[in-house]
Formats: C-alpha cells, structure tokens, sequence
C-alpha cells in the first residue's frame, strides 16, 4: 500500500514538474529597448533600457526563479525574485524588466545594464540555471527609442531572419512596451472568411470535406477491425473445436449414446429403486403484525413523487 | 416617523418586480410558462424543457440591476452567475458528452460502420444554415454559431456559441432545444416527401453480433482518429469516447453508472436551468433571435433531409441484398434517440414487421460524432 502511494506521489510530482517545465518554456523574449532617452518610464521616473517578457503559453505563467542574464558565461546573472505576486504572467500578456543594473529598486529592476553601440546578447534560463528558455542578441545598429522585436508576440517567423524587426515608433512599427507587437482589432480570421468567403461556399466544402474524411476513417478503420476480429474469433472457434475433438477419446463415443437412451435408463433406475428426495412437509405461517398509521405509509411520505 | 416609513417603503417598492417590469419581462415569462406547458401536457423533452422553462421564469424576475443585488445571471459574483460559468466557460457540455458516451451503446455502428456516412451527411444541414446566415447579414462567427443548430445537439450548440457568439448563445440554445423537441412534428413529413412506399418498405439485414472486444477498441481509436483530425472537437469527443471506454471496459461500472446517471442528471439541471435563464428579455428579444429561430428551423429541415437523400443516393451504389432503408436518413442528426425512434415508428406504419431502431441507431450515433467533428471545425476556422 505504501509503495502504491509512493509511486502514486512521485508520479504527480514529476507530473506537475513536467507540467511546469512546460510552461516556463513558453517564455519568449517580445521586445528589446537598449537606449531608452524618451521611450517609457520606470516607476522611478528614469528612462532606463527595458526587456519585455511575453507569456506565450494559453495559462498563466510563475516565472519566479527563473534567470535573465546578459552574460553567457554567468546564466544566473539575475534570479526573478520568489514571494513578488506581480511575477506571475496572465495568458499571453507581457512583462516589462528594467535593464538599470539597480535590483534593490525592486523585482523588475535587474543587476545589469545594456550596452548601446555593441551587440547586446540577453538570455533566459529556467530555474536550474541550465536550460535556456531563449536568447537574442540585440544588434549594435540599434539607435536610441528604437526596439528591437518580434514581428509576431511569442512566436517565430517561418523565415528565422523575419522573426526579429527593429521599431522606431513611425506607422506600423509602434513601440510597445508592455502590450502587444502587433495590436488585434478584429478577428483576423473571421475577417478573412467576411471578405474571402463571401457566400461561405469554400467553408461549406472544406468543412464538410473534413467531417467526411474524419467518419470514412473511422468507418474504413472499423471496416478492417470487423474484418480482422471476424477471421480471429473464426480461427479461435475452429483451435477450440479442433481441441474438444482431440481430447475425447473414441471410446467415449459408444454407438448408442442418444439423449432418449439415456433417460430410459435413468428413468428405469428411478422407478426401480423407487429414490426421490425426502422432504420436510411442515408448512408454519408466521403472523406479521404491522400496526397502520398514514403517518408511516409510504403512500403519504413526503419523499413520494407524483404518479401520472 | 411617517416620512422615514413612507421613504423605505418607496423605497423597497422601486426593488420589487412590479416596478421594474417591462412587457419583454411578461413575454419572456409567457415564454418560459409555455416550455413548462410542453414538457408537463405534450411530453416534449421534459428533462430540457421544464429546466429552461423554469430558468427562463427565474431569468426573466424583474429587479432593479442598478441596486448591486448581484441575483442576476449577468451580475459578477451572484449564484446564478456562477452556475452559469459551466455555460459561458463552456465545460457544462463536455460533461454531458461524458454521460451520452457513458449511455451510448455503439454497436450498431460497429456492426455497420457505413452508416457512418449518413451521420456525416446530416451534417449538411449545419453548413446550410451556415451559408444561409451569411446571407442574412450575420458575421462569420456568428453565423456558424447559428448554424450548429442544425446538428440537433443542445451541447454541441452551447459549446460552440460560448466560444463564436457568447451574446447569442441563450438564443442558440433555446432554439435548439425547441427545435429537438420538435424532431417527431419536424421529421416525418420530410421523410414521407423524399421517399417512395418502395423505399420505406425495405428490409435491411440483422447486425452482426459485436464483440466485446471491438466495443473497447472503438472509443479508443474513434477518440485518436477523430481527435487527430479534428484536434478543436477534443473537449467533446474526448469525453464522449472516454464516457463509451468507462462504459465498454466493464471494469469501471462504478465510474459508468455515475456519468451516464448521476453527473448527467446534475449538470442536466444546471445547463438548462441556467440557459433559461440566460435568456434575460433584454439580451434575448431582438430580432436576431427571431432570425436565429428561422436559420434553427430550416437548418434542421436540410439536415433530417439530406440525411435521407444521402441514403437514396447511397442505395445506388449498394448490392439490391444491401440497400439501406431511407427512413433511417433522418437519424444521421444527433437527436439521440428520438430521431432513431421515429425512423423505427415510421418503418412499422408501413410494414409492421420492419424494426429499424437498431439500424438507426447507426446513423444517430454517427451524427452524435459528426456534429461534434463539426462544432470543432467550425471553431477551428472561425475561433
């Protein structure tokens, strides 16, 4: 029993480690700002370089722990603080860490800075200070106000060299500290098939091109099952006839074995021994008294329900 | 002293449903009486008609919603807000999957895995109305939402509207439900109108016997197939298939009977008494919902139709010792079991010997599994 619940327990814990494992690896870096002159302000009223954190991950994300660093060779430079409540990330949201080298102004505040001019790399470890979650290397190019970051919010291009851009604020390359890279108004979706599919024929035939496919595979699946499990139990049937004949030896197998001669001699044996089962022929019939009341009839109970 | 009495009463009368009542709230109410009236007098689908009746009388109580009662269904933190979240979060219907899969015996489709199809064809009827809404006017989302309607499955319909069209979905389910109420009024005169006394007379042939083993084999593999497919369809099909495993396996009886009794009758009550009383006079009377009403309407007449049509078209391909008998078409919705009824109670007015329950059970599960393969293909190109 104790072994059971030992196995039991250790299952759920590697269970929800992997679980968590998990989730820490849908940590992206979003958005990279290292000169910052006039971009947004920390909640001391700087204007410091700031790395910002997207939650890509459909869940809210602890990511107390985990370590942001500046320096390959130092992968635990900063360790997000446990016990801060604000280190959890909502679902798809984002974070915003200042890059001022002063950590005891608070959580988001890290022990490094960022260089401008030079080629900036920024890492993300997990909690072991192994695993590296992602990384980036933040071009020297990069003028001051202007980011550097992913086109789309926690997500790789299918080309490597269009995941990064570099925003300078102007007209569809907006800074966005703390907020989406790319800003949703509508249901891209919904609005591809408004302007696409106008009469919802090509939904119509795809979609029901799917539901088809799906049932013809489970029909085409089950067709082959039947089939299979038809010529298995045939072949078990036949082993286990094949068996019964074997084991009965021939003379088991007398020329006058009828179900008819058999019961004329059992009947006969009866007859002549005159052998029937012996009875007890005492019948007692016991009075059950049961006074009447509507209080404990179940016809009246209050946890009776209505008959139709 | 007579001033303070008088303030607190005046008072208490602007909270009291006699002020605040509007004539939508007596609509509704008269709405929510006549369901009740259904169920209890005609029979029609009591155990879904008198919770949302009962919802829609308790939904549609006027009060003052400026006072921060939070009695509400609409108002954050109030009880009925919170037993509706089953409904806006959407976890309600998979749990009722749970209990069909539990409930559902698969062997007729097993045994005639073809049928399969005409559970795939009724779903016509939900791209139909699909297309039809469109032409209304209805956004995409929106008019997928509606269109679900057509798969003739209550929970399938929530599901999906919570997720496409959360705004319409008290209408989406009311219609629904009505419209699965109305199956034995609705499908008979389409079944009569597309086939030939020839036609309803044919016998198919006894299902072969299936295997123990072959029950178990299937939840599993439907679930990996259907489910790799159509991975959105997961919460419904997950658990419909993991309802039919607990069901099949035979060692898990104990699981079985409470998801097919117990946790079906519980989360019963609570979906509909709370999609009735979604259906706040507000929210619900517009005149949307009388175009959701219509779109409900006809989607289910093309669905029970081209279920049947299917088979005709079927039976063309089909060896004369195996033709199928078209009056199971209508069963290729997902009214379990009333649209397999009918189809038997059909096929014994015309040939009283002809039993095509079993045989219609095929399609109606089939539709079961098709509409939830649709739902999550709606949701996964409109999500």
């Amino acid at each position: 029993m104790k072994k059971k619940l030992l196995t039991l327990l250790l299952i759920m814990v590697a269970c929800a480690t992997v679980a968590s494992a998990q989730g820490r690896r849908g940590l992206r870096i979003n958005e990279v700002m290292v000169q910052n002159n006039g971009s947004v302000v920390d909640d001391y009223g700087n204007h410091v370089a700031w790395v910002e954190l997207f939650n890509s991950t459909y869940g809210p994300l602890e990511i107390s722990s985990v370590y942001i660093t500046n320096d390959k060779n130092n992968p635990k430079k900063y360790p997000v603080p446990l016990g801060d409540v604000n280190t959890e990330i909502p679902t798809r949201q984002h974070i915003v860490f200042w890059a001022d080298g002063q950590p005891t102004r608070g959580t988001f505040h890290m022990n490094f800075t960022l260089e401008p001019g030079k080629d900036n790399w920024i890492g993300v470890y997990d909690a072991d200070g192994k695993t590296l979650i992602d990384e980036v290397v933040i071009p020297a190019s990069l003028q001051a106000d202007q980011t550097y970051a992913r086109a789309i919010d926690g997500e790789d291009a299918e080309n490597a060299a269009d995941t990064w851009e570099v925003r300078d604020g102007s007209e569809g390359k907006y800074v966005t500290p703390s907020s989406n890279n790319i800003i949703k108004d509508t249901n891209n979706k919904v609005e591809m098939f408004s302007t696409q599919d106008e009469n919802g024929f090509a939904l119509t035939v795809m979609a029901m091109g799917i539901v088809f496919s799906a049932l013809l595979l489970l029909c085409v699946c089950f067709y082959i099952i039947s089939k299979i499990g038809a010529r298995v139990s045939k072949h078990n049937k036949a082993k286990a006839q094949g068996a019964k004949l074997k084991e009965l030896p021939k003379e088991s197998h007398p020329e006058h074995d009828s179900g008819e001669e058999i019961a004329a001699i059992v009947m006969a044996l009866h007859e002549h021994l005159d052998t029937h089962d012996r009875e007890n022929t005492i019948l007692t019939i016991n009075k059950v008294k049961r006074a009447y009341s509507p209080w404990s009839s179940k016809i009246y109970g209050l946890r009776e329900l209505p008959r139709r | 002293m007579t001033e303070f009495f008088m303030s607190n009463l005046e008072q208490f009368w602007h909270l009291t449903g006699f002020y605040n009542a509007t004539w939508e709230h007596f609509v509704m109410l008269a709405v929510g009486l006549f369901f009740i009236w259904l169920a209890i007098k005609k029979d029609f689908e009591p155990m879904l008609l008198v919770p949302i009746g009962f919802g829609m009388l308790i939904g549609n109580i006027p009060f003052n919603t400026t006072a921060g009662l939070e009695i509400g269904i609409y108002e954050e933190g109030s009880v009925l807000n919170i037993l509706y979240n089953g409904v806006s979060a959407g976890w309600y219907p998979p749990l009722i999957f749970l209990g069909i899969g539990a409930m559902t015996d698969f062997s007729a489709l097993i045994a005639n895995p073809k049928l399969m199809l005409i559970g795939a064809a009724a779903q016509f009827g939900i791209f139909g109305a699909y297309m039809v809404a469109l032409l209304l006017g209805f956004a995409p989302d929106q008019a997928g939402a509606i269109a679900i309607i057509g798969g003739a499955d209550g929970p399938t319909a929530i599901f999906l509207s919570s997720k496409l069209a959360p705004n319409l979905m008290g209408a989406i389910a009311v219609s629904a439900y009505s419209y699965m109420a109305l199956v034995p009024v609705i499908q008979p005169p389409l079944m009569r109108l597309f086939t030939t006394k020839n036609e309803r007379l044919i016998k198919m042939k006894p299902a072969r016997a299936v295997s123990q083993n072959e029950k178990i084999i299937f939840p599993i593999v439907g679930m990996l197939l259907t489910c790799f497919v159509v991975p959105s369809g997961l919460p419904l099909l997950g658990m419909l298939f993991f309802g039919n495993l607990l069901r099949e396996c035979g060692v898990c009886n104990r699981l079985a009977k409470t998801a097919s009794n117990a946790l079906t009758d519980i989360v019963t009550i609570l979906l509909g008494m709370t999609v009735g009383a979604s259906t706040q006079a507000s929210e619900f009377l517009t005149a949307q919902t009388i175009g959701i009403f219509a779109l409900g309407f006809m989607a289910f007449i093309i669905a029970s139709s081209s279920g049947v049509l299917f088979v005709k078209l079927f039976n063309l391909f089909l060896p004369k010792d195996k033709k199928i008998n078209p009056l199971i078409g209508n069963a290729g919705v997902s009214a379990v079991p009333m649209s397999a009824r009918i189809s038997n109670n059909l096929g014994l007015e015309y040939d009283p010997s002809n039993y095509l329950l079993m045989h219609a059970m095929g399609p109606n599960v089939a539709g079961v599994i098709g509409s939830a393969v649709a739902a999550g293909v709606l949701l996964g190109f409109l999500a």
